[in-house]
C-alpha cells in the first residue's frame, strides 16, 4: 500500500506532523502502538521554561539541543504557528513565545508555561495572585485532586480559600469503585442536563469568592460542556490539572486524531512496526505486526515514537537501542554514567535518543537515512524536564519535518 | 519491545498502572460494578496467582472487546488476562440459556431445517416473554432470521461444479452466520471471487469458530471445535489455498484467541487466515485484479469498526474497498463498541448496559442520514439495525451489489 508519508507514532508529535501534511494534500499513514503521553497532559505546553523569556533561555541551550539545531530564528517562526494550528481544530490556548506565564500543578507548585488550554487557571506572577478569595471545589470522593495542597499553596500567597465539595448521585455511583474513579470517568457523567445542575451547585458554593477553581474533569470529547459551565457559573471559573489521566489531554488526542482522519489520514492504533526495507540510504517501506506481509511504501517517513516510556528507545543491561529499525543512538556506553545519584539532578539518560544529522534525519550505521525524519521525544540532546521543553520540541520539530517533506 | 514480544498472560509485569485502558473501557463508562480492565486484569491477576479466592465474579461484565489492549502503551494483554481468568477461576455454571446462545451450530442446524416456523415463533410476543422470563434472553432482542436453505446446501447444489473452472483457488470459512442466517453474504463472496478469477472451496469440515463458547465458559468444547477447524485449515493451506472469511470476529478468534485463550498452537496457519476484504484489496492494490463497478450505484455509507476489527487493525482494507466504488459517499464513524459483544447483549442482565454503551454510536449514525452502515461483524449488524433502524451490510455484500460482474470478469480474464 502506498502513501506519501508514513509516520511511526501517533502522539502529539506524530499527529501534528500528520495534520500539517494532510492539510497540504499528502496521503498519510500513522502507525501507533498504543495511546500517548497526551493522556498525562498538564494543561500546558512548554517551549523552554528555564527563564521568564523562553527565547532568551533557548539561546543558552547546548549545541546538541534540537532548538539549537533549528536555530533561534526558526524556533521563533515555528512557535508563532502553533496557536493558530490548534485554533483551527477548535482548541484554544492562551500565552505566546514572548514571555512565559505561570500555571499551578495538581500539588500546588507554580511552573512556567508557554501555551495553556483556555479553561485552565494561569497567572502573570509566581507569587502575586489575582484574587482575594477563591473557592476550591472538588468532586466528592475524587482522589486525584488534593484541595489541601492547593489551598495551602494559595494561602501562602495571601489568598483566602474556601474549600467545598460537589456531590451528586452520578458521583456516588462512581464511588462504588473508588480506585477507578478517575477524571475521565467523572467527565463521562458531566454531560447533557447534568452540566446545568452542576453549574447551579457550583454557584451555591462561591460565596463571596472572586473565582472558582475546580479539577479538570469535564469535556472529554469536546469543549461544549466546559463552555456551558463557564457560561452558567457566575464568577470566573478555571480548571486546575488533576493527577493522570488527563481529561483535556485525552480530548486533545481524540480531536487531533479525528481531524487527521477526517482530512483523509489513516490512523492504525494498537499496531507495531516490525521491520523496514532500506535501499541506497533510503527507507522504502515498512511492515507491521497486524498487517504481516503488507508493505507500506512511502516517499518519506517520520519517526515519532517517543522516549523510554513509549518505547521509542529502550534500555537494557548492555546499552540503549532504537527498537524499530536499529538506528544509531546518542547514549553513553558506560552504564554507570547514565544516572546521577540524586534523583532530582539532571539525569544523563534523559538526553539519550536517536542520533540525527543537521536536517533531523536519522542515522543508521553512521550514515543519514535521507527520507527518515526524527521528531519529538525520541530525539537526543535535550532534557525535557530540566529544560522544560518537551511539548515545544515535539510540536516544533514535527512542523519542521513537515516543512522539509513539502520542501518549504 | 513491540506488541510481538508480549503475547502471553504473564506479561502483566509491563503494566505501569497508567489507567489508560480504563479510559477506553466501554463497560466502566456505564457500569461502575465492573472494576475496570486494570483492576480486573493485571492488578487482579497478582492476587489470583496467590489465591484463586480473589477471583471476582464482576469479571463476567467484561465484553472481551480488547479495546483495553489496543489502547495500552505498554503492550499488556489485558483482555486475554481477563478472559483466561474467567475460564480458569469462575465457579459459575453456565445456564441452559448460555448453552443455547453458545452452540450456534446446533441451534443453526435445528432452526434452519424448520426456518419459517422458527422465525415465526421467535418473533411472537408470548414466546419472547417466555424467553425473557425463563431463559433470561432479553425480550427487546430480535433473533436473527434463519434461512430456509443453508449456504453449504446451496453451494453444493449450485456452485460447487462451477469452481472447477478456476485454477486459482481460495478456501472459505463461512462461519455460522453466513451459513444459517445470511447465505446471501456467502453467495456474494463467491460471486466476487469468481468474477476476479478465483474458485472457492469450502473446508473439509467446519464448525463454529468457538467465540461464543469461549465467552460463555465452554472451554473444552471450544478446544474440540478449534482443533477440528485447524485440521481442515491445515489441509487447505497444504493445497496452497488461503483461508478467507467474511466475519471479523471469526477471523480474530481463529488467529488470536485459539493461541492466547485456548492455548493451541496455530502459528503454522495463522497468517493464512484473512478477511476476504484484505485479500481482495491487496490483489487490487498490487494491480493483479481489477474491480469494475456499475455506473448507477449511489449510496451514502458509513463504516463502523467492530471491536475485533480494531484489534485486528484491518479496517483500512474494508474501508479502502468500499471507497473504491465511485458512487459511494463515504463516512467514517468513530471507532467505538456498539455494545452487543456477540451473545453478551442478548442476556437480560446485560441489555441495559449494552444499549448505553452503543448510545453515542447510534446517535452519530442517526445524525448522518445514511442509506446504509457497512461493518464486518454480524452481531454489530443486529445491534445497529435494532437500535437505529438503519440497514447494515457487510462490505463484501456492498461490493457485490455495486460490482459489474460481466465487466469485472472480462477485465480479469
Amino acid at each position: 500500500m502506498r502513501f506519501d508519508t508514513v509516520i511511526i507514532g501517533g502522539g502529539l508529535s506524530g499527529l501534528v506532523a500528520g495534520i500539517d501534511l494532510v492539510r497540504k494534500g499528502q496521503k498519510c499513514l500513522i502507525v501507533s502502538s498504543g495511546q500517548s503521553a497526551l493522556h498525562f497532559f498538564s494543561g500546558s505546553f512548554e517551549l523552554c521554561n528555564k527563564e521568564n523569556d523562553p527565547m532568551k533561555a533557548i539561546a543558552s541551550l547546548d549545541a546538541c539541543h534540537p532548538y539549537s539545531k533549528l536555530g533561534a530564528e526558526r524556533v521563533e517562526a515555528l512557535a508563532a504557528r502553533v496557536k493558530p494550528f490548534f485554533a483551527e481544530l477548535g482548541l484554544n490556548f492562551k500565552g505566546d513565545a514572548s514571555a512565559n506565564h505561570w500555571r499551578m500543578t495538581p500539588l500546588g507548585v507554580m511552573k512556567r508555561a508557554w501555551l495553556t488550554l483556555d479553561e485552565y487557571a494561569t497567572f502573570e506572577s509566581e507569587t502575586e495572585m489575582p484574587w482575594k478569595k477563591v473557592s476550591v471545589l472538588n468532586i466528592d470522593g475524587f482522589l486525584d485532586f488534593h484541595t489541601s495542597y492547593i489551598a495551602a499553596a494559595l494561602e501562602a500567597k495571601g489568598v483566602e480559600v474556601a474549600v467545598a465539595s460537589l456531590s451528586a448521585p452520578q458521583f456516588d455511583k462512581l464511588r462504588e469503585s473508588p480506585t477507578e474513579m478517575r477524571s475521565t470517568n467523572i467527565s463521562k457523567t458531566i454531560i447533557g442536563e447534568f452540566v446545568d445542575a452542576l453549574a447551579e451547585q457550583i454557584n451555591g458554593k462561591t460565596d463571596g469568592s472572586d473565582a472558582v477553581l475546580m479539577p479538570a474533569v469535564a469535556g472529554l470529547t469536546g469543549t461544549a460542556e466546559v463552555e456551558r459551565l463557564k457560561e452558567l457559573v457566575k464568577v470566573p471559573f478555571h480548571f486546575l490539572p488533576t493527577l493522570p489521566p488527563s481529561t483535556p489531554g485525552i480530548r486533545i488526542q481524540m480531536m487531533l486524531k479525528k481531524y487527521f482522519q477526517q482530512q483523509g489520514g489513516v490512523y492504525m492504533l494498537g499496531d507495531s512496526v516490525t521491520e523496514g526495507r532500506f535501499e541506497d540510504g533510503k527507507l522504502k517501506s515498512i511492515k507491521t505486526l497486524n498487517n504481516e506481509d503488507t508493505e507500506f511504501e512511502a516517499d518519506n517517513f517520520i519517526l515519532a515514537t517517543g522516549s523510554f516510556f513509549s518505547k521509542g528507545i529502550v534500555a537494557s543491561q548492555n546499552g540503549v537501542a532504537e527498537p524499530v529499525f536499529g538506528l544509531d543512538v546518542d547514549a553513553d556506553s558506560d552504564r554507570t554514567n547514565w544516572y546521577q545519584r540524586n534523583m532530582f539532578d539532571a539525569q544523563p539518560y534523559m538526553t539519550f535518543g536517536v542520533a540525527t544529522d543537521e536536517e533531523f534525519r536519522a542515522k543508521k550505521d553512521g550514515r543519514p537515512v535521507v527520507n527518515l525524519y526524527v521528531v519529538g521525544s525520541v530525539l537526543s540532546g535535550f532534557n525535557a524536564i530540566k529544560d522544560g521543553c518537551g511539548a515545544g520540541v515535539s510540536i516544533l520539530t514535527s512542523l519542521n519535518a513537515a516543512d522539509q517533506i513539502m520542501n518549504l | 519491545m513491540n506488541k510481538e514480544q508480549n503475547t502471553n498472560a504473564e506479561s502483566f509485569e509491563q503494566c505501569l498502572k497508567c489507567t489508560v485502558c480504563t479510559v477506553y473501557c466501554p463497560m466502566v463508562a456505564v457500569n461502575p460494578d465492573y472494576p475496570g480492565p486494570k483492576q480486573a486484569g493485571p492488578d487482579g491477576e497478582r492476587y489470583r496467582l496467590k489465591n484463586p479466592v480473589f477471583y471476582d465474579d464482576a469479571l463476567d461484565l467484561c465484553l472481551n472487546c480488547k479495546r483495553c489492549e489496543v489502547a495500552c502503551p505498554s503492550n499488556v494483554k489485558i483482555g486475554d488476562i481477563i478472559q483466561s481468568a474467567r475460564l480458569k477461576y469462575s465457579s459459575k455454571k453456565p445456564k441452559l440459556r448460555d448453552f443455547i446462545l453458545a452452540n450456534t451450530d446446533i441451534m443453526g442446524t435445528m432452526a434452519s431445517t424448520m426456518a419459517p416456523v422458527v422465525n415465526f415463533t421467535l418473533g411472537l410476543k408470548p414466546v419472547k416473554a417466555v424467553m425473557d422470563g425463563v431463559l433470561a434472553v432479553d425480550h427487546h432482542r430480535t433473533f436473527p432470521k434463519y434461512a430456509g436453505q443453508r449456504f453449504e446446501t446451496w453451494f453444493k447444489r449450485y456452485a460447487l461444479k462451477k469452481q472447477e473452472e478456476y485454477t486459482k483457488k481460495v478456501s472459505y470459512f463461512h462461519g455460522c452466520y453466513a451459513n444459517y442466517n445470511n447465505p446471501k453474504l456467502a453467495k456474494d463472496f463467491v460471486k466476487i471471487m469468481n468474477a476476479i478469477g478465483y474458485g472457492v472451496n469450502l473446508l473439509e469440515k467446519e464448525k463454529c469458530c468457538g467465540v461464543a463458547l469461549i465467552s460463555n465458559g465452554f472451554k473444552n468444547q471450544a478446544i474440540k471445535q478449534a482443533n477440528l477447524n485447524l485440521g481442515s485449515i491445515r489441509k487447505a493451506v497444504g493445497r496452497g489455498e488461503p483461508i478467507l472469511t467474511t466475519s471479523s470476529t471469526c477471523t480474530f478468534t481463529m488467529r488470536d484467541e485459539y493461541a492466547h485463550i485456548l492455548e493451541l498452537d496455530n502459528s503454522d496457519v495463522r497468517s493464512s487466515i484473512a478477511l476476504a476484504t484484505k485479500f481482495i484489496f491487496e490483489l487490487v492494490d498490487a494491480g493483479k485484479v481489477k474491480l469494475v463497478f456499475k455506473d448507477d450505484y449511489r449510496k451514502r455509507i458509513a463504516y463502523h469498526t467492530p471491536c475485533h476489527m480494531e484489534k485486528l487493525g484491518w479496517a483500512i482494507y474494508s474501508t479502502s474497498l468500499v471507497k473504491m466504488i465511485p458512487g459511494v459517499d463515504f463516512n467514517m464513524l468513530d471507532s467505538q463498541c456498539c455494545g452487543i459483544a456477540g451473545t453478551y447483549g442478548f442476556k437480560k442482565e446485560h441489555y441495559e448496559d449494552s444499549q448505553k454503551i452503543g448510545e453515542s454510536l447510534f446517535r452519530q449514525i442517526r445524525d448522518l442520514n445514511l442509506d446504509m452502515v457497512a461493518t464486518d461483524c454480524e452481531t454489530c449488524k443486529w445491534q445497529i439495525e435494532m437500535s437505529t433502524g438503519v440497514q447494515v451490510e457487510n462490505p463484501i455484500s456492498i461490493i457485490a451489489d455495486a460490482l459489474d460482474v460481466e465487466a469485472t470478469q472480462k477485465a480479469n480474464r
